[in-house]
């Protein structure tokens, strides 16, 4: 087959969408356009229908009941809705969320903006290979605890917290857990009743459905947890999320819901063999290091420092051709270097040489190889440029510089 | 964001990448920025003794398409003048020159501290006195 260029590796960012979701949802553009909520007539009953079948099929995917699922904008409004909403709804119990360092900001802005108003965040910090310390998560905990909020699979890194481990801490306390699973859903076995999950975010564009539509989780039974609205109107979505619902968004988040449940097995296999396969060769250059638990992972993500070259340099070596995330401040709109990668420990500058590579549904085998070569040819081409890999290959002790900060 | 056709040219085909021998009193060498900031470059003059011209200069850099672009054209520059014309190279000719969008004019400033660090290195070891530049921001 030959490779088509450029090539996709940016699958944490977002994926393209399946053409099997595609063709599930463009009925509801112009032909079936009802309102689910329009109870009097057929068009109505048509996009009900639909919006319920779908409700079943991403119920399914996460083993919950199909009452359980809120349809939302995206993650990010499912994340301000469980965060805000668990504060608001139980603040006679108390004021206080756990949360850690390496959260997506849809959960840090929303703690931050929490805590302006009056509410209290502890902010774990996380162990060298990405994990919370689960003795200091217990620690953290306080009789004004309401929630603990820690992401199932990491956007950077693709570290893989023990959820099951958290939820039972939670549930020993009486405290709410939360996961913002948009990485883990689709991707790996998320099942909220063995993981004991009260609440959890995801969206559709991170598992081949359309963008503008994702879902929240709410526990109904052991416990009923409740949410109070952060979008008022005409009391959609049991009251929790008011606005009428985007129905070929929803049908698109179904079906992508179905076939990642049909083929997560064989694809998270396909896939981490692929990765595993990217990561052993660019290993073999020296000096290059793999940041996070290449254990407790998911399959289609790595995440890996060149030291002494520039992710944004690095990138512009093949980015004609190879369309990849970097740790680097450079390609950031705050020109921080990552602060997933630096709450692992990473000092900045390996932080700054880091690439991100998120594998998908659409990634083939001479897609790896041909990244393989270009990554190597362009490290080795900057090295050779680096000051610093010549003072490394001297012996010179770089840290002993005196270097000029700006 | 889109680099301009000089940058990318300058990334693909940098001119003057090397070292030069730095115990060499007629070298000077200038190494500037930092690790944690995300780049670092160290320019080399070589200055000839008879003419007072500069007839070599080499850099390595460490950091983006835009900083290996400032340090390769600086270079270009470099070569051929007097360090006295040296001197006089500023940060914005390289901005004008490759074009660099206002987030990427730091790489241009770190080009003329490198420029002038290392002329700094060549005075020194020649008895003359460090020339105290004015600070530009970054």
């Amino acid at each position: 087959m030959e490779l088509k260029l450029p090539i996709y590796l940016d699958n944490n960012a977002t994926t393209p969408m399946d053409p099997r979701v595609l063709e599930t949802m463009l009925p509801y553009f112009v032909e079936k356009f009802g309102n689910a909520a329009s109870r009097n007539h057929s068009f109505g009953w048509v996009a009900e229908e639909a919006v319920d079948y779908s409700r079943e099929q991403v119920a399914k995917l996460i083993n919950a009941d199909p009452k359980e699922i809120i349809f939302t904008s995206g993650a990010t409004e499912a994340d301000n809705l469980a965060l805000k909403g668990v504060y608001e709804m139980y603040a006679t119990k108390g004021n206080h969320i756990i949360t850690c360092t390496t959260e997506h900001k849809a959960v840090l802005d929303t703690c931050k903006h929490i805590e302006k108003t009056g509410g209290q965040v502890t902010y774990l910090n996380v162990k060298a290979d990405g994990l919370i310390d689960l003795n200091e998560l217990e620690k953290a905990i306080t009789e004004k605890t309401i929630l603990i909020s820690i992401m199932y699979g990491n956007n950077e890194t693709g570290v893989i917290q023990p959820v099951q481990e958290i939820s039972k801490i939670a549930r020993k306390h009486g405290v709410l857990f939360f996961t913002d699973a948009t990485q883990a859903v689709g991707k790996i076995p998320v099942d909220v009743n063995a993981d004991g999950i009260d609440l959890m975010a995801f969206s559709a564009h991170k598992m081949y459905g359309p963008k503008g539509v994702g879902a929240l989780y709410v526990r109904r039974k052991n416990p009923r947890v409740k949410v109070t609205s952060q979008m008022d109107g005409g009391g959609h979505e049991r009251g929790m999320r008011s606005g009428t619902l985007n129905v070929p968004g929803i049908v698109g988040l179904g079906k992508a819901c179905e076939i990642c449940m049909q083929e997560m097995d064989t694809e998270a296999k396909r896939l981490s063999k692929m990765r595993d396969r990217l990561e052993v060769s660019l290993m073999e250059m020296e000096e290059t290091y793999v940041n996070g638990s290449r254990e407790h992972r998911l399959p289609h993500t790595a995440n890996i420092s060149f030291k002494y070259v520039e992710g944004e340099g690095l990138m512009m070596g093949f980015n004609k051709n190879i369309a990849l995330s970097s740790g680097s401040a450079c390609t950031s709109a705050s020109l921080e270097p990552s602060y997933v990668l630096k709450a692992l420990g990473l000092g900045d500058d390996l932080a700054h040489s880091s690439l991100r590579f998120g594998l998908g549904r659409f990634t083939t085998d001479e897609q790896i190889d041909f990244t393989i070569d270009a990554i190597k040819n362009t490290v080795n081409k900057l090295r050779e440029m680096s000051p610093l890999w010549e003072m490394f290959k001297e012996g010179v002790d770089i840290n002993a510089i005196e270097w000029e900060h700006h | 964001m889109a680099y301009s056709d000089k940058v990318i040219d300058h990334y693909s085909n940098p001119k003057n990448v090397g070292t030069l021998d730095k115990s060499k009193t007629n070298v000077g060498t200038g190494l500037v920025g930092a690790p944690e900031c995300g780049d670092v470059m160290r320019l080399q003059i070589e200055v000839d003794e008879e003419s007072g011209l500069i007839s070599d200069a080499k850099f390595k850099t460490f950091g983006c398409g835009s900083a290996i672009a400032s340090s390769s054209l600086a270079t270009e520059w470099l070569k051929g003048k007097t360090v006295d014309q040296a001197l006089a190279i500023d940060n914005m000719d390289i901005v004008e020159e490759l074009a660099l969008p206002p987030v990427k004019i730091h790489c241009s400033v770190l080009a003329e501290d490198a420029i002038k660090a290392a002329i700094n290195d060549y005075r020194v070891k020649n008895g003359l006195p460090e020339l105290v530049a004015e600070k530009k921001a970054h």
